[in-house]
């Protein structure tokens, strides 16, 4: 800090009350202006488009009929891609939670000098393109790969048993593909943990498991709600994975959508779907943040 | 540390390890893939198109890598989409991470709100609805650079809030305070110590946009039109042939950001020590 004494006196402001008045919000409207032209306006166009008569097509256009029916369709004719989705994605995120809590953990606690090394271990593999990351595991899933061959060895798939084109695949693409988004958060919020409080709880005699059940992972709620959601939320919505790793029959609604959109041109559909999928985000996570009692996350 | 060390019973010196160990199996298995990519970017294919299968070793991928066509010309609009929406998304996003630390205002939390929906929604859904507002108003002759960084910094902009956020409420008021018992004015304040104290949170939020940027396939295929981004070029390349200089590109990729990274590291441990 080369801050030194600079005369301009009467400049002794209560920084506190500083903070709270004057002009400051207006730095807010560049931001705010981009996300409601950008983003609540599409939003509410997409759930005009969503009511649209679905008996137009993309060259006869549509008309505005105020088409709730829509929706019943949707959900009706697409229930088991959304359940689906949210199971692959609930699964995926439960495994990567598995993986990172460890990794997380031994970053900001067990790495010593290497910590700022292993940080950047974690973020590297995923400067990589994530589509040939994921082309890459259909390869060393495929059928004649390592892992399958492995796992017949060792009798645990039969001689037949495939991984890819199965929902094995997929989860373990959503899994690999949304790491980082888990791990980082996580030991975010490990690493702020004071040492001294655990050292505490040793000296009161609470075992290693006591202190870490009581003290740290407590601590670190906030850093695993985030690292869940950033994780749960791309994968629910995701659609490259099941793509490149299933097959349709483990299509997602990600899929669906995508679909309607760029190839059959059928919009209200598309709109539908989506407005379907991100209210059930949106409740999903909001139910869970205040379960977690993490709001302020929000 | 060591005191803590010897009063643990050695059950714990193992427990330790294990964790470590642990993290450590997880770092590699996160590498699988990337050591995947760098070993076929050495592989001459037999046919035109790259295989699975390791046949032979070679270096001409390494010195071809813009012979594919359309490749280089992917990459090239590729950075400069992700340049100009991570300036763009930093800017517009520390603002607005600082007037919601920094400064109480009404409809402060329906603002939080408005930021977090974006990451709520998921990419499918956000790539959708830009696509029909851009048809919607006449954009879909100018769909490419523009309309890209336009959906680019809607998705990076409430990761670069967040970051920066998270970073200015984790800093001691007080510094600030300080300088401002010793005469600084509020300027001199924000760009002598606010600023510098916020800069780890800001640079990280900058990384972060590019990554996700330069990554991105979803928002990218439903906004590009008839422009092709790296992602579109790969994704494009799996329905036909597939050059093995994408593998080249991917292992770039890959060794540029860690010597980048690894280059920060070292130069952040240069300026403590002086």
């Amino acid at each position: 800090m080369t801050t030194g004494p600079t005369a301009s006196p009467g400049s002794v402001v209560d920084v506190e009350t500083a903070r709270r008045r004057g002009w400051g919000w207006l730095m807010l409207i560049p931001g705010m202006l981009y996300l409601a032209v950008f983003f609540l306006f599409p939003t509410v166009q997409l759930f005009f488009t969503s009511l649209y008569d679905p008996s137009g097509s993309y060259d006869t256009g549509y008309a505005m009929t105020w088409h709730f029916a829509n929706y019943v369709d949707a959900v009706r004719d697409s229930w088991n891609l959304f359940v689906r989705s949210f199971l692959f994605a609930g699964i995926a995120t439960a495994i990567c939670l598995a993986l990172s809590y460890p990794l997380a953990y031994a970053i900001a606690f067990k790495s010593g000098h290497w910590k700022n090394f292993m940080l950047v271990l974690v973020i590297a593999p995923f400067f990589t393109s994530f589509l040939l990351r994921t082309l890459s595991w259909r390869t060393i899933l495929s059928d004649q790969g390592p892992v399958t061959s492995f796992l017949q060895t060792i009798a645990i798939l039969p001689d037949d048993g495939r991984l890819l084109a199965t929902p094995v695949a997929v989860i373990a693409g959503l899994t690999y593909n949304f790491m980082p988004f888990m791990t980082l958060p996580i030991y975010a919020s490990l690493d702020k943990v004071d040492q001294r409080l655990i050292e505490a709880a040793g000296d009161l005699y609470a075992s290693p498991f006591t202190g870490f059940r009581k003290i740290t992972f407590p601590l670190s709620l906030p850093g695993v709600v985030a690292g869940t959601l950033l994780t749960f939320i791309p994968a629910c919505g995701d659609y490259i994975n099941a793509e490149l790793l299933g097959t349709p029959k483990q299509y997602m609604v990600g899929n669906r959508i995508q679909s309607a959109f760029l190839t059959e041109h059928n919009y209200p559909l598309a709109a539908t779907l989506s407005l379907v999928l991100m209210a059930v985000v949106v409740v999903m996570v909001v139910a869970y943040v205040r379960r977690a009692g993490t709001e302020d996350l929000l | 540390m060591a005191a803590v060390a010897t009063r643990q019973p050695v059950g714990r010196w193992l427990a330790d390890h294990v964790v470590l160990l642990i993290g450590i199996l997880v770092l590699l298995y996160m590498f699988v893939p990337i050591g995947y990519i760098f070993a076929l970017s050495f592989n001459q294919p037999t046919g035109r198109s790259a295989t699975a299968e390791f046949e032979s070793f070679t270096w001409t991928n390494w010195t071809t890598i813009c012979d594919p066509d359309g490749l280089c010309d992917s990459l090239q609009l590729s950075l400069a989409v992700s340049a100009t929406a991570t300036l763009l998304a930093t800017v517009l996003g520390t603002l607005m991470a600082f007037a919601l630390v920094r400064h109480s205002f009404r409809g402060r939390s329906a603002s939080n709100l408005v930021i977090f929906l974006p990451m709520a929604t998921p990419e499918v859904v956000m790539g959708s609805s830009l696509l029909a507002m851009f048809v919607s108003v006449g954009f879909d002759s100018v769909l490419g650079f523009i309309t890209i960084v336009i959906a680019h910094v809607l998705f990076c902009l409430s990761f670069v809030v967040v970051t920066v956020k998270a970073r200015l409420s984790g800093m001691d008021s007080r510094l600030e305070q300080a300088a401002m018992d010793l005469y600084a004015n509020e300027w001199q304040t924000f760009r002598l110590v606010t600023l510098p104290l916020a800069m780890p949170g800001i640079v990280a939020a900058a990384m972060l946009s590019f990554s996700l940027s330069f990554d991105d396939f979803i928002v990218t295929n439903f906004t590009a039109g008839q422009s092709v981004t790296f992602p579109l070029f790969v994704y494009g390349s799996k329905l036909k042939e597939f050059p093995p200089q994408l593998f080249v590109v991917g292992t770039l990729m890959f060794l540029v950001s860690f010597v980048f990274v690894i280059a920060g590291e070292l130069w952040r441990r240069h300026r403590a020590a002086q």
